[in-house]
C-alpha cells in the first residue's frame, strides 16, 4: 500500500473550504445549541409560583420540553437532518434565506443544517446543564435569596457560574462531538469537509488519500478544542485551590 | 416602620409536610426591636423550620408573618424586597465558592441596592476589619477555616444593613475551638442592639445574651421566658427533661 499525498496539493482549495465550512457550522451549532439547552434546562428545573396561571404555563412548557428531549434522543441524527431539510424546509414551507458566504456557503443549505444540528445538540446539552444546575448545593440558592436577590439574579450570579464550571468537561465533549457529527451534513450536499473529501475522491481517482487527509483535518479541529476548554476549566478552578 | 417596637409578629404559623406532619403547629410570637430571641429544643422540634419561615425560605402552610407591618407570607408580596432587611446566617455558611470574600459581600448590595462598587467595597472592608478578616478580602472561601467562613457569612449579611439577623445553628458545623470566635461576633452584634433570632444549642450564649429564650417541641412553643427564669425555674416537664440532658 502506498499513498500519493503529493497529488492532494492541487486539491488543497477544496479541503480549505471544507474546513472553513465545518468550523463555521460547528461554531454556530455550539452557540445556538447551548442557548437552546440553557432555556430548556431552566424550564425543566423551574418551580411554578403560587398562581394558577403560573402553574399551567409551567406544566405546558414542561411537557413541550420533555417531548422535545425524548424525540431528539430517541431518533437518529440522520433522520432528524432529513426531516428538517426535506420536510420542514421542503414541503413544510419554511424558506431559508438565500445568501452566499465566502462564495461557497449557501444559506439555503447552511441554515437548515444549523437548525438540525442545534436542535439535536440542544437536547443533549440541556440534560447536561440541568444536571449541572441541580448539582449545586441548594444552600447556595438559599443564601443568595436570603440576601434579597431575585430568582434570576441567583441563576445568573450564583448557580450558573458554578454549574457551568462543573459541566465544562461534558460540554467540551459535546462540542467535539458536533465537529465530528457535522460530517453527516454531507449527505444533503452541504459542502463541509466530508463532502469535499468525497469530491476530491472523484476528481483525483484516489480513494484513500482524501479520506485520510479529512480524518487528519478533523483531528486538527477536535484536539485543540478540547485543549482550549481544558485550559479554561483550569482557570475557573481557581476558587477550589488553597 | 412597625408600630410599638414590634418588628416581627408571627401569628398562628402552621407548616405541614405532605399534609400530615405538623412541623409547625400554630406558632405565634412577637419579636421586638432589639430583642435577642434564642430558640432551643430537641432536633425535629420545628425550630429551624420556624426560623426559616420568618424570611419565607420555608413557605408556611398557613398563618401570618408580619414584618414591618406587612404580612410577608401573604399572596402577591414581593418577598425579595423584604428579605433584604432580614439577614440570615446558615449552619453550613453557604459562602459563594466561586467569588472572593470581598465579592461575596458586595454582590447583593451592588445588584439589589445598586450600591456603587466603591461604596460597597468600603463598607465590606470596614465590616471585615471588625471581625479581624480584612487581610482575607481577596481570598476564596475554601482558603478560610470554618470559624472564619462563618464570620464572613455574618458580615456578608450585615452588608445589606438588615433590621433583623436570623441565625440557623451558626456554630453547629464548627470545630469546638472555633465556636468562640463566632459567638464573640454575635455577642458584639447583640450589644449594639441588633435584633436577633438565634436557633442554637449553645446554652451559654442563650444565658448570657438572650433577652428571651424559647423552648420548642413537636412544632409548638412550649415555654418562653427571660434566660434567668428559663434556666433556673423551668415550668414544663419536657423542658426540665431537656435541660437535664443538655446542661
Amino acid at each position: 500500500m502506498s499513498f500519493e499525498f503529493g497529488k492532494m496539493v492541487k486539491f488543497a482549495f477544496y479541503f480549505k473550504q471544507g474546513v472553513i465550512y465545518t468550523i463555521l457550522l460547528s461554531a454556530c451549532t455550539v452557540a445556538i445549541g447551548f442557548v437552546l439547552a440553557l432555556v430548556v434546562a431552566l424550564i425543566r428545573i423551574n418551580k411554578p409560583g403560587r398562581s394558577v396561571l403560573s402553574r399551567v404555563v409551567n406544566k405546558v412548557l414542561h411537557v413541550i420540553t420533555g417531548v422535545y428531549i425524548d424525540v431528539i434522543r430517541g431518533t437518529p441524527m440522520l433522520v432528524q437532518l432529513y426531516i428538517v431539510y426535506y420536510i420542514l424546509f421542503g414541503d413544510g414551507g419554511l424558506t431559508a434565506p438565500k445568501f452566499m458566504l465566502f462564495g461557497f456557503i449557501s444559506g439555503e443549505q447552511f441554515i437548515p443544517g444549523i437548525i438540525a444540528l442545534s436542535l439535536n445538540s440542544g437536547a443533549y446539552v440541556a440534560e447536561i446543564v440541568r444536571g449541572g444546575i441541580q448539582g449545586i448545593d441548594y444552600g447556595q440558592t438559599e443564601a443568595c435569596r436570603s440576601l434579597g436577590m431575585t430568582k434570576l439574579q441567583n441563576m445568573r450570579y450564583i448557580v450558573l457560574p458554578q454549574a457551568i464550571k462543573n459541566i465544562l468537561p461534558a460540554i467540551a465533549n459535546e462540542f467535539v462531538t458536533i465537529i465530528k457529527e457535522s460530517s453527516i451534513c454531507s449527505v444533503v450536499g452541504m459542502q463541509e469537509l466530508m463532502f469535499n473529501a468525497k469530491r476530491v475522491q472523484g476528481a483525483s481517482f484516489l480513494p484513500s488519500e482524501p479520506l485520510l487527509l479529512a480524518a487528519i483535518l478533523y483531528l486538527c479541529m477536535t484536539l485543540p478544542t478540547s485543549k482550549i476548554i481544558a485550559y479554561f476549566e483550569r482557570r475557573m478552578r481557581r476558587g477550589d485551590q488553597r | 416602620m412597625a408600630t410599638s417596637g414590634k418588628l416581627i409578629q408571627v401569628k398562628n404559623l402552621v407548616k405541614t409536610f405532605n399534609g400530615k406532619i405538623h412541623a409547625l403547629n400554630h406558632v405565634s410570637l412577637d419579636i421586638n426591636q432589639g430583642d435577642v430571641v434564642v430558640i432551643v429544643g430537641p432536633s425535629g422540634s420545628g425550630k429551624s423550620t420556624f426560623l426559616r419561615s420568618l424570611n419565607l425560605l420555608e413557605e408556611p402552610t398557613s398563618g401570618e408573618v408580619i414584618f414591618e407591618g406587612v404580612n410577608i407570607a401573604g399572596r402577591g408580596v414581593n418577598i425579595d424586597h423584604h428579605r433584604q432587611k432580614m439577614g440570615m446566617v446558615f449552619q453550613h455558611f453557604n459562602l459563594f465558592p466561586h467569588l472572593t470574600i470581598l465579592q461575596n459581600m458586595t454582590l447583593a448590595p451592588m445588584k439589589v441596592k445598586k450600591t456603587p462598587q466603591k461604596v460597597a467595597e468600603e463598607k465590606a472592608l470596614s465590616l471585615l476589619d471588625r471581625v479581624g478578616l480584612r487581610d482575607r478580602a481577596q481570598a476564596y472561601p475554601i482558603q478560610l477555616s470554618g470559624g472564619q467562613k462563618q464570620r464572613v457569612a455574618i458580615v456578608r449579611a450585615l452588608c445589606m444593613e438588615p433590621e433583623v439577623m436570623l441565625f440557623d445553628e451558626p456554630t453547629s458545623a464548627l470545630d469546638p475551638e472555633m465556636v468562640g470566635e463566632v459567638l464573640e461576633v454575635m455577642k458584639s452584634l447583640a450589644r449594639e442592639g441588633m435584633t436577633m433570632v438565634v436557633v442554637t444549642h449553645e446554652m451559654g450564649f442563650a444565658r448570657e445574651v438572650a433577652t428571651r429564650v424559647i423552648f420548642m417541641d413537636t412544632g409548638r412553643i412550649v415555654e418562653e421566658n427571660p434566660p434567668e427564669e428559663f434556666f433556673t425555674n423551668p415550668q414544663s416537664d419536657r423542658l426540665k427533661d431537656f435541660l437535664a440532658k443538655v446542661l
